[in-house]
């Protein structure tokens, strides 16, 4: 184990802005989140970053590391480090509001784009609804419902880079698990938003979403089941009404 | 002062991208051979000696390493479709590495059958 | 017909043309493996192809799916380089009419050898 200090670039400013190096010393066991904190804590009391669980449930730490979207918090140095060197920069696609903290709200207003929200018929005076949990369907949504919507995806993304208005893999991969879901009822009005340039069709199976998500989600496969679902009401038109 | 940093190549080195960046490339370059080999073909057209006047004309190098690029980009893009044929269609098992992987053997494999056959 | 519904039509056609092409150039591959031994003339080609119907209609078939899948790639290409300018909708077309033509040509040429 080195003992010399960390070399540590972190990206200081807004849309506008350079790198600074930073001194940090190394510690076994070290995650990138530590790093930013000593930083921070330490170092530069100016830093502004995001963080709260620290241990891998919430999302919120996602940064660029060395060019790579991660949660910083899962992320040991040892992992990651380029001889003693470590590149610290906000989550890509994203504006920054200052330093390593980026602004969501586009990323969450797509969500909404892609009708990636529950909308039931029944009350409390209607019986439970009955979904079969081995059903095909259930299992599909099963498959994507643990997104926490931390950005990663939709940060490594080349096509949501050239496309601004690409609804993007998290929005995608949210609205098809809700096309899964047979409780919801706005299945015809999803359909038309996943469809088109922004939407699923935009989706060139790049697979860097499936490759950088932590939770091991995959919007690729999710894209793909919207495209063919997509198709099929366009040329068939679908159970819920023509597209 | 400079811009904020932006997607590079570290974010993409992965193998489906590289299999995105291949069908892509090799896609353009067949799409813009194919007029060309149908009108060398439509030459037929002018009966055999005529047509191997015009067949001729690709003796030079430039035309023979051209048709042992494009049975390459080909095989790649071949094979690359069927991946993501698999993909968008079939069940799904991931983004099917070894699919790729096939393309750039099955790529090596017609570049060097190409020569071995051709005179 | 809506943007989306374009789209995912256009996405379907180029799907079911590749399903087409996959089995046309793999067939395509084996025979320029088999054809190119010792060399290729003009007379080697048209003496498979000329007066062979089944021969024609498979390459037909070829030009028709090449038609449909090429230009629809093509115009992905270009709206996302160049966005939706004069010049990705206009090429899409032009490489379609090419193939077209061309291609149609081209089978009516190996399968007539000149005596039309």
């Amino acid at each position: 184990m080195s003992n010399t200090d960390l070399k540590v670039k972190v990206w200081r400013g807004t849309q506008e802005g350079e790198f600074i190096e930073y001194l940090v010393p190394r510690n076994p066991n070290q995650t990138v989140l530590d790093v930013v904190t000593y930083i921070q804590r330490k170092l530069d009391p100016t830093l502004s970053y995001r963080f709260a669980c620290r241990v891998g449930m919430c999302g919120s730490c996602a940064m660029t590391v060395n060019g790579v979207a991660r949660w910083t918090c899962r992320t040991h140095v040892s992992q990651i480090v380029k001889g003693d060197s470590l590149e610290i920069a906000p989550l890509n696609n994203l504006p920054v509001i200052k330093d390593l903290a980026t602004d969501m709200r586009e990323f969450f207003d797509k969500w909404k784009g892609a009708v990636g929200f529950f909308k039931g018929d029944k009350t409390r005076h209607d019986d439970f609804a009955k979904v079969e949990p081995e059903s095909t369907q259930r299992q599909l949504a099963n498959a994507g419902i643990e997104c926490i919507g931390c950005g990663v995806c939709y940060s490594s993304c080349e096509v949501v880079q050239s496309r601004p208005n690409y609804l993007g893999p998290a929005a995608l991969n949210r609205a098809w698990t809700l096309t899964n879901d047979v409780r919801d009822v706005q299945q015809l009005d999803r359909l038309r938003a996943v469809a088109g340039d922004e939407g699923c069709h935009a989706c060139h199976t790049q697979g860097s979403c499936t490759e950088r998500c932590p939770k091991k989600i995959e919007p690729t496969a999710s894209i793909a089941g919207l495209k063919k679902l997509v198709a099929r009401a366009a040329v068939r038109g679908s159970k819920w009404g023509k597209l | 002062m400079s811009s904020r940093p932006t997607l590079d190549l570290r974010a993409k080195s992965h193998l489906s991208y590289f299999a995105y960046v291949c069908h892509r490339f090799s896609g353009l370059l067949l799409a813009c051979f194919i007029p060309l080999h149908f009108l060398m073909l439509s030459q037929s057209l002018r009966g055999a000696s005529d047509f191997e006047r015009y067949l001729g004309l690709t003796d030079f190098w430039v035309f023979k390493f051209g048709e042992w690029a494009l049975v390459i980009l080909l095989a790649i893009h071949l094979i690359g479709g069927i991946r993501l044929l698999i993909i968008e269609f079939g069940p799904w098992r991931g983004l099917r590495k070894a699919w790729t992987q096939l393309a750039i053997l099955f790529g090596i494999a017609c570049g060097l059958l190409f020569l071995y056959l051709a005179n | 017909m809506s943007q989306g519904v374009l789209q995912a039509k256009l996405w379907y056609a180029q799907r079911i043309s590749a399903m087409v092409l996959g089995l046309c150039v793999s067939i395509h591959l084996l025979i320029i493996f088999y054809a190119i031994r010792g060399g290729l003339t003009a007379e080697e080609i048209l003496g498979r192809t000329q007066g062979n119907v089944p021969f024609a209609i498979f390459y037909e078939i070829f030009v028709l799916a090449c038609f449909v899948h090429a230009p629809i790639g093509l115009a992905n290409i270009l709206e996302e380089t160049f966005s939706r300018g004069f010049i990705s909708r206009l090429l899409p077309w032009v490489l379609a009419a090419l193939i077209l033509v061309l291609g149609s040509t081209a089978v009516v040429g190996v399968y007539t050898g000149g005596n039309v």
